[in-house]
């Protein structure tokens, strides 16, 4: 389906229950969740949820509707304040942080309903992921001051080069709402990658694209980690891109974890077939 | 004692009509997420209505309430045709303004056609002063009171017994769901503007016993601190409405008791404001999250 | 839609703005001076100018951060006093007005600051509601300080008269030049771009390490700052000053200035304020309607155009120039010479034609 070819990759238990990809066992792993949950007024929608994923890695979430996969990136992105267990972010904890410090630190992320800053330019969207790579303060910028025009000038070559990922720079003055559909959610990962991340939270990224639209998608989301060297985790339906580009998989079924392993596990796990692959074999 | 008395009487009596326009407020934020800033100026159109019914057309007192309260009721659902419908799927902020907006025209629709001076309203309720533990209270104090309880309590069992009360607090909790269950969502919100209209008409009558003027303005300071009520004990609640009117109304009367009434208005703004700051979603309201 | 391509160099574009600034300037203050405006409509145009200050600083809260403040009369007033009450201490110093001004409006920030950390926390609504309890105290207090004081400070309901008329037209439009450069060349930074961002997303603002919080006090506490010196002008222009000047009734003004001129464009608030300034004195007759046709305008254009008359649409003398550069250009240069850019604004337009 992919002109990507995916190189086999051995997966190894780190301390805890957990497993990243061998080549990133000797670097902390960029994240290391033990014991997560959260309650919703007496409801438990995630718990005991554990997962560590490597400096490199591309790993996916995947489970059927209503399992928890969004609520559990809410809660690494700190939208959600867990109620219980650690996160833990290239070692460091993240306990009592909010959204803003967890990207400061390293996460970025999409939105599975799209959230783009609708009635501004593409480029203005890409330029607001880039806003903390930017120093210059407001008297700089209110006196025009050479700082203002430097700092703006590299942001700007910055944000078109991020956009000729997906060969959007063509569309940089565009308004971000007019887009296509999957130009939109191309963006957002744009934007994501502007905040400078470790790992970066992909929210269904495929949803609504066509197969050959998913086909590039699944490329860039691979060439995206090889050039900026960042660890990946994905939500998504579509289990092609899943199985073709993950190295470690999280199956969620009703906030806890049912297996985890190489795709190769979950496609033979009797749970993850009994709770979700099973039906997509038999439509197959 | 008896000053302590009198204050508490005057403050439970200015706290029920408080508290009958909170709940106004309450009802159309509840189902609509509006905060209707014309509703205020119903009130002052009420006022008005009575004092032409009484004054120019010679009606006795009854019908002069009774027209009162149709009038309120009837323009209580025609601006939510004519101004709210046609946004209701607009930003909440186009909606906010169009309320601010209605609420001007009316005040100075007002103005125009009765001009800036204040109408003497004729009393519209008599009755002889009744003595409760040695302390004569006030006839009209004691009708206020007790009307607007029977309204609360019939208002309660309108949403909480009755289908259309049902229809209601469906519609309130989820609007598309609503539509869905085959509630007929226009029907649903007019009703919903038609009761808290009423109430307005209602408040409007009690308010021209105890202040006997109707002038253009009069709606828009008493609706703000009907409003602060509605706020004070949690947007969307009525029961919430209800106690906030009635803590409005006494922060008012001892105020006022302590010599400091001119600075009531800022008083009541100030709890607002520390409300506001401490517990944005007032005495009973429920937190809303936004879903990610 | 706008033309993006830059042709005129950028310091030049700044110039070109402020040479045809300072033109104006001096013409009009020529022809107020000789006496060719009559003294009267000079006093007009200064307000045109206060109220246009006001609405592009309300700009800056309601169109570009997304929010709905109305107690913005509130800022004035207190910008208005304080530099009314340094003026009278100053016995109309010249020296001292600027001074003044500024104090004005850095009291109204400090004010803004106070108010605006607190809620700012609250959505939409609750906002509203607190900014509205906010003016409403301040005009309370003005009223009623001086009994608490026990000295004559606000003068009560009679209000501050004998204010120094230190203000003039030169001084006004000046004010209002500084005043929409700094508004323009904050919302053109990475700052603007923030508070624009929260507007749009607060969420998607937050996850991209936004600081929602600091960035959207500071557009208040700005919006707070115009709107003290908007009232320090007020002060200096007409020489008293009462609080029922500054009631919800003037907030709501302003408010209707920025809606229908467009919620987020400068120039929309430029021209309704300056319309809806000199309509009324041009229509002295029906001064009754005035405020009948205002509520009434305001409803319908929510109705029929929610995004105002300008919506978010800019106008920018450079953009016209750079077009109209482009179309003689455009004449004269042959098919496969286009400039780059130009190439890339095609492939956009080929883009988005793809959507229909």
């Amino acid at each position: 389906m992919s002109k990507y070819k995916k190189e086999p990759v051995k997966l190894v238990p780190v301390p805890s229950p957990n497993i990243i990809p061998e080549r990133d066992i000797d670097k902390t792993p960029i994240l290391e969740v033990s014991h997560l949950g959260i309650d919703f007024g007496g409801l438990t929608a995630v718990d005991d949820f554990n997962m560590a994923i490597g400096r490199t890695e591309i790993a996916g979430l995947i489970g059927p509707n209503g399992a928890g996969k969004t609520t559990v990136f809410n809660l690494l992105t700190k939208v959600y304040q867990p109620t219980r267990g650690t996160i833990m972010l290239d070692g460091r904890d993240t306990a009592g942080m909010n959204t803003i410090q967890v990207n400061k630190m390293g996460i970025a992320r999409t939105f599975q309903n799209i959230r783009l800053f609708k009635d501004l330019t593409v480029l203005d969207n890409v330029l607001i992921g880039l806003h903390n790579e930017m120093d210059y303060h407001l008297p700089s910028a209110v006196l025009r001051l050479p700082s203002y025009w430097r700092a703006e000038r590299i942001a700007k070559e910055r944000a078109l080069e991020l956009l000729s990922i997906f060969d959007m720079q063509d569309m940089a003055y565009a308004k971000a709402g007019s887009l296509p559909y999957g130009a939109q959610r191309r963006l957002e990962i744009v934007r994501a990658l502007g905040t400078n991340p470790a790992l970066l939270l992909l929210d269904e990224p495929a949803a609504g694209m066509n197969p050959s639209e998913t086909a590039e998608l699944m490329e860039n989301i691979s060439k995206i980690r090889d050039t900026f060297q960042i660890a990946i985790m994905l939500i998504e339906h579509d289990m092609n891109l899943v199985m073709g580009i993950c190295e470690g998989i999280c199956v969620l079924n009703y906030g806890k974890v049912i297996a985890k392993g190489s795709p190769e596990d979950i496609q033979a796990s009797p749970q993850v077939i009994e709770a979700y692959l099973g039906k997509k074999k038999e439509d197959n | 004692m008896s000053l302590v008395i009198s204050q508490l009487i005057n403050g439970l009596q200015s706290g029920s009509i408080y508290a009958l326009v909170a709940l106004g407020y309450s009802m159309v934020y509840g189902i609509i997420m509006l905060l209707n800033f014309a509703h205020g100026d119903i009130i002052m159109v009420g006022a008005y209505v009575a004092w032409l019914a009484m004054v120019h057309l010679a009606l006795s007192p009854i019908l002069a309430i009774i027209l009162a309260i149709i009038a309120c009721t009837l323009l209580g659902v025609i601006i939510e045709k004519v101004a709210y419908t046609p946004l209701r799927s607009s930003p909440r902020l186009s909606l906010l303004i169009t309320a601010i907006g209605i609420s001007f025209l009316l005040e100075n629709l007002a103005q125009l056609i009765f001009k800036a001076d204040a109408k003497r309203v004729p009393p519209l309720i008599t009755g002889p002063s009744i003595n409760i533990a040695g302390q004569y209270v006030d006839f009209t104090a004691i009708i206020t009171i007790v009307v607007s309880v029977i309204s609360m309590i019939l208002l309660t069992f309108l949403v909480r017994k009755t289908k259309m009360g049902k229809a209601m607090r469906a519609v309130s909790e989820d609007m598309v769901t609503a539509q869905l269950m085959g509630i007929n969502l226009n029907s649903t919100i007019s009703f919903t503007f038609a009761v808290g209209s009423a109430l307005a008409g209602i408040g409007s009558i009690l308010y021209c016993c105890t202040y006997p003027q109707a002038s253009p303005t009069m709606g828009s300071m008493l609706g703000l601190k009907a409003f602060v009520a509605a706020v004070l004990g949690g947007i969307g609640s009525l029961p919430g409405a209800m106690i906030g009117g009635f803590c409005i109304g006494l922060a008012e009367a001892f105020v006022s008791a302590v010599g400091l009434s001119v600075w009531k208005d800022g008083v009541v703004f100030a709890i607002l404001i520390i409300v506001l700051i401490f517990k944005p979603t007032g005495i009973l309201g429920k937190v809303i999250n936004e879903k990610v | 839609m706008k033309n993006n391509e830059k042709i005129i160099p950028m310091p030049l574009r700044y110039l070109i703005n402020i040479v045809l600034f300072v033109v104006f300037l001096l013409v009009m203050n020529n022809l107020i001076v000789s006496g060719t405006i009559p003294k009267y409509y000079a006093g007009v145009i200064s307000f045109i100018g206060v109220n246009i200050i006001l609405a592009v600083s309300l700009n800056i809260a309601t169109g570009y951060l997304g929010q709905l403040p109305l107690g913005h009369a509130g800022f004035m007033a207190i910008g208005a006093y304080t530099s009314a009450l340094i003026m009278k201490a100053a016995s109309g110093s010249a020296t001292i007005f600027p001074f003044a001004l500024i104090a004005g409006g850095l009291i109204a920030a400090l004010f803004g600051l106070i108010i605006g950390i607190p809620a700012l926390r609250l959505k939409g609504d609750y906002l509203a509601i607190l900014t509205l309890g906010f003016g409403e105290i301040i005009r309370v207090i003005l009223l009623n300080i001086d009994n608490v004081l026990g000295f004559t400070l606000t003068n009560g309901a009679a209000g501050l008269q004998k204010i120094p008329k230190t203000t003039n037209f030169l001084i006004t439009f000046i004010m209002v030049g500084i005043t929409c450069y700094v508004i323009h060349t904050m919302m053109k930074s990475r700052h603007g771009r923030a508070i624009l961002s929260i507007r749009e997303n607060e969420i998607a603002s937050e996850s991209c390490g936004i600081n929602t919080t600091y960035y959207k006090t500071l557009g208040f506490v700005v919006s707070a700052f115009f709107a003290g010196i908007a009232g320090g002008l007020y002060a200096g222009n007409i020489g008293i000053l009462s609080p029922s000047a500054f009631n919800f009734m003037k907030s709501i003004e302003i408010l209707v200035m920025v809606v229908l001129g467009g919620m987020g464009s400068m120039f929309g608030s430029v021209l309704s304020a300056t319309v809806l300034t000199a309509l009324p004195e041009a229509l002295r007759r029906f001064e009754d309607y005035r405020m009948v046709v205002y509520s009434l305008v305001l409803v319908i254009v929510m109705i029929f155009k929610p995004s105002g008359l300008m919506g978010t649409y800019d106008f920018s003398l450079n953009g016209l120039l750079d077009k109209l550069i482009l179309k003689f250009r455009g004449n004269h240069t042959e098919k496969g010479a286009m400039p780059q850019e130009k190439k890339g604004e095609a492939a956009v337009r080929k883009k988005e034609g793809k959507l229909k």
